[in-house]
């Protein structure tokens, strides 16, 4: 059947920010369902809050609202768009939930919204797991025993019924939050309630243990015809325990026999069949007792996900663009394979290499949590490699990991066998210690679970790159029919006899940021892919090398040739000698690709743009000093010192406050402030620091402010100023941002203007730039400047409507910005408010204190006719749902007070109670605001965390300088994290939030697409 | 100890010998399947062939007495890019290298399978053979050119039973003779499991002597080799027709259809893999099969034909290159597929086939 033309207008719903178990692959997903329901002729509505994002381009939809994902903005768009249909099942648990809430309250009943894809019966047969179990039971398959607790005390049952270890997991959360393996009672009773808290119906699902089973997941495709196909099958090496978006996967399965394996796609097949996915893919997950062969089903999940994007890029099968077709009507023998385009869809692809998948932690970033992995998901971010055999894929997901610290390998045997019994982010490179020290594979199979079969390959690593190197197609059919879409990596082989058409067209190659990770995220994909466009559109063959599955930029359809390679400086270069690129883009994704800029240049490699020096010149202290004098530009003071002692004698000459950290680093790595000799010696023996240490002084509570500015070499385009709402201090990273500035003077924005001119020509930087400053008292400094892109590159985009990554790499490929007619001050009469968003519900134990190391996974962006109301909306998007009334608890430091009474002062005149610990409540009575005392911790219960704990609080400030209030504040803001309390730890965040919430109080403020914005702006 | 893969064009692929020691020639084919190595290796419609598997790992899981597919190896050799010979994998009772050695098949590991699949694809399946590398190129050459094509080539005589057994059936279904040119006992056991009676003649016994058997109806069961030298059998196939209702999978579809009058024709690099889609014209559903046969039926999918036999309707194709997979006999009730609804290796989603044969055979025998 065709595509259906009763319906003209399809609501879309994105994923959000990125956060933990939920990343760029709904973007990738999002984007490829967008492309196509316009190719086929529909209008699309899209809401999705993170402004980082590909499908957020205009051109992605007919109209797209960066809203916040709930159900109130999106009931708006509903209302003013009137959409026909409604496709969930694209923007993962986010989507799948808001699609839930919207059925639910009416929203879609009330302006005769349909849900394509998945309806809400099968929504809730997949997701609700009572629900769930029945209907599988139904059809005949077995799930593992379990029971429904809504209690602690409920839980107690399930744990004489089944004994330990136990699995828990909250329902519906996305990426297991909250849930975990309990191995004690004690551990049972805090997991279920951990658990309770963080479900949004209290109810979690207790799982007899499958621990050390096989863990296989398979990727199932149906169509209204119910006909269904297996995309992919993946296998976790790392045992059931492990969550699968933490586990090292390959694909495709290497254990099972074929006739295991088929039972396995059987069952996959009833179960998309039993929950009733009406079209679309899913993702079901098995567990194998490989002695018994018996086959649990663990979960299904009745939409796009992690796993399918993964299986999307091993395979070349687009499941997220197949699914958006089979949505609007269309069969699979309908639609044709991509790759090959002359058989159909209505096909199993099937693999001649192997493909590993393997996940990016951050938990440096986040001292004192357990970084055990279990059943909730902690990884970043992942990177996937492709070899014709299993050793060869492996050594180059080692490869592209880009690790920043080794893992330590010390230890005696027995030591590291222990290690690897609790699974851990390094367990791999233990394991391959362990083997090089002769332990054996039946030992490491004993303390792993992990299949032989695997132990034994993980010692042909080395060998398996012998041979010479030769390119491979991913063609879906293991060389069965020619593959016209180009997509590569490279295999080890006897001959080089490389299936790679270079074409007759120059070629401009492209360096993706590999893995997402905490300061190095989708931003950076975003330039890559819109760098990939603006070379194709220029007439140039776009070639793209990244390793990471989740992004739009592996999409083989976003350039003209995709190297799914390792981004080390070897298989950059081997890719060059086939390509012969006119020249390669570093400058787009991040530190990644920058890393390699000196090899290739001296490589003999053209780079585009911004050359190495200018780097370097911006990096180098002693140069950019000299360059910011000859400017006359301020700066705060600083020192770099060899060692920490050196750095210890120079401190005072520097100034305290200071910020100090190692050189080279990312995302403000181990950068930490100090207010003291003792602080910076205490700093040196946690840290212990190699090589060059930084010492800058600190400007406290000076105005940080950021500007993305292009520069062609002889004339610079400023394209956006943003104000940071958190003090300098915080790492911009984290920090709230608002464009245009929210209360910066028209001559400090002209100073800031021409101070960055003069830096962008003087530093020769062709191509995006990207320069901090701190407005302190009435001067400027300059705090750093980044010849490439950064990470507010996408946010100003949207901000602004102007596409800066695209009109940089036109400058880079040539062209001169005088010609491009750009507006002067392209922002418009709307403010946009950008957001981070921060993981620190995810890590028990993780303080929620914003400081200079950045530690948000994502961001989000809030637009509307005034700061409040942006800043409101940005709140709401980034999950802090701000209170409109309540208590608000304030536990402030001396040098916050005075400005702590204003925001009670404005609290107070809104209707909330305001309790405060001793020394800020004294201060707030002075103003005359009413204020109860509580007892800070150590004055006894009941205290502050009684109150949070009892959920008597519904907004925490809390400002911390120095040690003591700093672990003080910890246990607070654990609290308020677990309770999911609104915490905000600095006063300027603190007043942007009382803003908001009087501003919450006229209402929600309207929802506008950003057509209608950029139309409608003065700079049109 | 390293070998070589030499192609009858002269193409060389070289390796590590595996398996058995020696030399082999046959015909070189591939299959795409990603698991059922030891089943594809006891296909009886693999014989003469060198098996060529695109998936990167081969042996993975080792071998067991329950994934054989007939009584012993019938492919003449493997051709594999990465091969182990684990014997405590779990289900295993023998490592796949040790396995081939003591059968006396010769393999060779370490090939670059996807260059030898898209030289294959491009030229065509060829004669070709595995040779130890002391074997000099011009003793390779000889002989290979020395191994008959499969064109117009008997091998069900080859691979078929000695002498009738009976495989009863766990039930009183259906009695049915099947003609056997290379039966697999995936086909045996979805017969017997559903309570059917399965006595299999060999492939040479007389119409008549089938006849006398008066069972409820007959089964062609697949095999090896060019159906066009099958015409023994295709005589017998008419005569039986006119009394019984005749059913076929693989080769036995080729030679029911050319019963009817259809002509066969050797595909450029053949059907053998996991992941053929299948429509069934009728219906318009798709069943992903298992495939793995060198030949076709020509003819227009969807078509109604005046066959001898009959109208013929030309019921299910292949979805990759339309090829004819299916075909009804509308006057008489026979039909037949080209793929294999017993799956070993391979998809499910057609098992539901033998259900549909069987009331077909019960059907008939209530009716007589």
């Amino acid at each position: 059947m065709p595509r259906r033309d009763d319906i003209q207008k399809i609501l879309v719903l994105g994923s959000g920010p990125i956060v933990i178990g939920q990343a760029a692959e709904f973007d990738y997903s999002g984007a490829q369902a967008c492309k196509v329901l316009l190719e086929e002729g529909y209008e699309v509505v899209l809401v999705n809050s993170n402004p980082a994002t590909i499908m957020t381009d205009p051109e992605f939809a007919t109209a797209t609202y960066v809203e916040p994902l709930l159900p109130g903005p999106v009931k708006q768009v509903i209302e003013r768009e009137r959409p026909d249909a409604l496709l969930p099942t694209l923007g993962g648990q986010t989507a799948l939930n808001l699609a839930k809430a919207l059925y639910e309250d009416g929203t879609l009943e009330e302006f005769g919204v349909e849900l394509i894809g998945a309806n809400y019966d099968a929504i809730n047969r997949a997701e609700d797991r009572e629900q769930f179990d029945a209907t599988m039971q139904k059809a005949g398959l077995r799930t593992a025993r379990n029971t429904i607790a809504t209690t602690v005390e409920e839980a107690k049952g399930a744990l004489e019924q089944f004994g330990l270890p136990l699995i828990i997991r909250p329902a519906f959360t996305l990426g297991g939050r909250g849930g975990g393996i309990a191995r004690t009672p004690e551990q049972v009773d805090e997991i279920v309630q951990r658990g309770l808290d963080a479900s949004p119906i209290g109810q979690v699902l207790i799982d007899e243990s499958v621990l050390g089973w096989g863990e296989f997941e398979l990727e199932v495709m149906r169509d209204h015809a119910d006909n269904v196909v297996i995309v992919c099958s993946i296998e976790n090496i790392d045992p059931m325990g492990v969550h699968t978006g933490d586990s090292v996967t390959v694909a495709p399965q290497q254990t099972l026999s074929d006739r295991v394996y088929q039972k396995l796609r059987d069952q996959a097949i009833a179960v998309i069949r039993a929950v009733g996915v009406e079209t679309g893919g899913s993702n079901v997950q098995f567990a194998v007792n490989p002695a018994t062969e018996e086959i649990v089903v663990i979960e299904m999940n009745p939409r796009v996900s992690r796993s399918s994007a993964l299986a999307s890029k091993a395979t070349g099968f687009p499941i997220a663009k197949i699914a958006a077709r089979l949505a609007v009507g269309y069969t699979l023998d309908e639609i044709p394979n991509d790759i090959t385009k002359a058989t159909p869809a209505s096909f199993e692809p099937t693999l001649d290499y192997v493909v590993v998948k393997w996940p990016r932690f951050a938990f440096e970033k986040f001292p004192g949590v357990d970084t055990t992995l279990s059943t909730h998901m902690k990884s970043v971010g992942e990177v996937m490699a492709i070899g014709r055999t299993f050793g060869q894929a492996f050594g180059k997901a080692l490869r592209s990991r880009e690790l920043d610290t080794q893992p330590d390998l010390s230890g005696t045997d027995e030591e590291l066998l222990t290690r690897l019994e609790s699974p851990s982010a390094d367990r791999f490179d233990v394991l391959l210690e362990c083997q090089r020290r002769g332990i054996s594979d039946e030992e490491l199979r004993a303390r792993t679970g992990i299949d032989l079969w695997y132990l034994r390959e993980l010692r042909q690593v080395d060998a398996a790159f012998e041979g010479v190197r030769t390119y491979r197609a991913v063609d879906t059919c293991a060389a069965e029919f020619a593959a016209e879409t180009p997509y590569f990596y490279s295999a080890w082989e006897r001959e080089d006899r490389s299936e790679v058409v270079r074409g007759d067209k120059p070629s401009v190659m492209i360096l993706g940021s590999g893995p997402n990770r905490i300061g190095q995220g989708i931003e950076f994909d975003y330039c890559c892919v819109h760098a990939a466009m603006t070379v194709r559109e220029s007439g140039r063959d776009a070639v793209m090398v990244n390793c990471n599955p989740e992004t739009v930029s592996t999409d083989y359809d976003t350039s003209d040739r995709l190297y799914f390679e390792p981004l080390t400086l070897e298989d950059v270069l081997a890719i060059v000698e086939i390509e012969q690129p006119e020249g390669v883009i570093v400058s787009f994704g991040g530190q990644t690709p920058l890393r390699l800029a000196a090899g290739l240049e001296q490589a003999g490699v053209k780079l585009l743009g911004t050359q190495p020096d200018a780097i370097d010149l911006a990096e180098d202290r002693g140069r950019f000093g000299a360059l910011l004098e000859r400017l006359e530009l301020k700066a705060p003071p600083y020192a770099l010192a060899q060692s920490p002692q050196e750095a210890l004698g120079a401190a005072p000459g520097v100034g305290f406050p200071l910020l100090v950290r190692p050189s080279y680093v990312l995302g403000g790595r181990a950068m930490e402030l100090v207010y003291d000799t003792d602080m910076l010696a205490d700093y040196f023996a946690r840290t212990r620091p190699q090589g060059e240490i930084f010492l800058d002084r600190f400007l406290e509570n000076a105005i940080e402010v950021d500007v993305d500015a292009i520069c062609d070499g002889e004339d610079v385009w400023i394209g956006g100023i943003m104000q940071h709402v958190e003090e300098a201090g915080i790492h911009s990273g984290d920090s709230a941002c608002a464009l245009p500035p929210h209360s910066l003077g028209a001559e400090m924005l002209n100073e800031i203007r021409s101070a960055s001119k003069d830096l962008a020509l003087a530093l020769g930087v062709v191509g995006l730039i990207n320069i901090q400053y701190a407005v302190y008292g009435d001067d400027l400094y300059v705090i750093e400047a980044n010849p490439r892109a950064s990470r507010t590159v996408p946010f100003v985009s949207k901000a602004t409507g102007q596409p800066l990554a695209k009109i940089a790499c036109r400058v880079m490929l040539g062209e001169k910005l005088a010609a491009m007619n750009l507006p002067e001050d392209p922002c418009g009469p709307h403010v946009s408010v950008k957001e981070a968003v921060l993981p620190f519900d995810r890590f028990a134990g993780a303080d929620a204190l914003l400081g200079p190391e950045m530690r948000s996974t994502g961001e989000v962006m809030g637009v509307a006719t005034d700061f409040p109301a942006a800043f409101a909306k940005a709140q709401a998007a980034a999950g802090t749902q701000l209170p409109t009334r309540g208590t608000v608890f304030l536990t402030v430091t001396d040098s916050d007070k005075a400005a702590a009474m204003g925001i009670a002062a404005q609290l107070h005149d809104l209707g909330f109670r305001i309790v405060a610990t001793r020394g800020t409540a004294s201060a707030i009575k002075r103003m005359g605001i009413p204020v109860e005392t509580i007892n800070k911790i150590q004055d006894g219960s009941p205290h502050v965390r009684d109150w949070i704990d009892r959920g008597d609080v519904d907004l925490v400030i809390n400002t911390p300088t120095g040690t003591a209030a700093r672990s003080d504040g910890y246990e607070i803001r654990r609290a308020a994290v677990g309770r999911g309390v609104p915490c905000i730890t600095t006063i300027a965040g603190g007043m942007a939030a009382a803003r908001a919430i009087g501003a919450a109080r006229f209402g929600e403020p309207p929802v506008i697409s950003l057509q209608e914005l950029h139309r409608n702006g003065v700079h049109a | 100890m390293s070998s070589f893969v030499l192609l009858e064009d002269g193409t060389r692929f070289d390796g590590e010998a595996v398996g058995a020691e020696g030399s082999v020639t046959g015909e070189v084919v591939f299959t795409t399947g990603m698991s059922g190595y030891q089943e594809s290796m006891t296909d009886p419609s693999f014989a003469r062939q060198l098996i060529t598997f695109t998936t990167a790992h081969v042996g993975n899981y080792g071998v067991s007495e329950q994934a054989m597919e007939s009584d012993r190896i019938h492919a003449a050799g493997a051709i594999m890019r990465a091969a182990v010979d684990y014997d405590d994998a779990p289900g295993a009772e023998q490592g796949w290298l040790s396995w081939l050695k003591a059968n006396g098949i010769p393999g060779i590991a370490g090939v670059d399978t996807r260059a030898l699949v898209r030289h294959i694809r491009e030229a065509g399946s060829m004669r070709g053979g595995i040779f130890s590398a002391d074997v000099p190129v011009s003793e390779a050459r000889e002989r290979i050119a020395a191994e008959p094509s499969m064109v117009g080539r008997d091998l069900a005589r080859e691979v078929t039973i000695a002498a009738p057994t009976v495989f009863a059936g766990e039930g009183d279904g259906p009695r049915i003779v099947a003609l056997d040119t290379g039966i697999k006992r995936s086909i045996i056991r979805n017969f017997t499991s559903r309570g059917a009676t399965l006595e299999i003649y060999p492939c040479t016994t007389p119409a008549e002597e089938l006849l006398a058997a008066d069972p409820d109806g007959f089964f062609l069961v697949p095999g090896p080799g060019d159906p066009a030298a099958l015409d023994y059998i295709v005589e017998n196939i008419r005569t039986l027709l006119t009394t019984k209702p005749v059913f076929g999978i693989c080769l036995g579809h080729q030679l029911l259809s050319r019963a009817a009058g259809l002509e066969t024709f050797k595909l450029p690099f053949g059907h053998r893999g996991a992941n053929h889609p299948v429509k069934d014209l009728r219906t318009g559903r798709i069943a992903i099969t298992s495939q793995n046969h060198g030949f076709a039926v020509a003819g227009k999918p969807g078509e109604v034909i005046e066959s001898e036999l009959g109208a013929a309707q030309l019921t299910h194709v292949n979805l990759y290159d339309n090829t004819i997979e299916g075909i009804r006999l509308l006057d008489v009730p026979a039909g037949c597929v080209q793929y294999h609804p017993e799956a070993g290796p391979g998809p499910n989603d057609s098992l539901g086939l033998f259900d549909e044969f069987i009331a077909l055979f019960e059907k008939a025998g209530n009716a007589s």
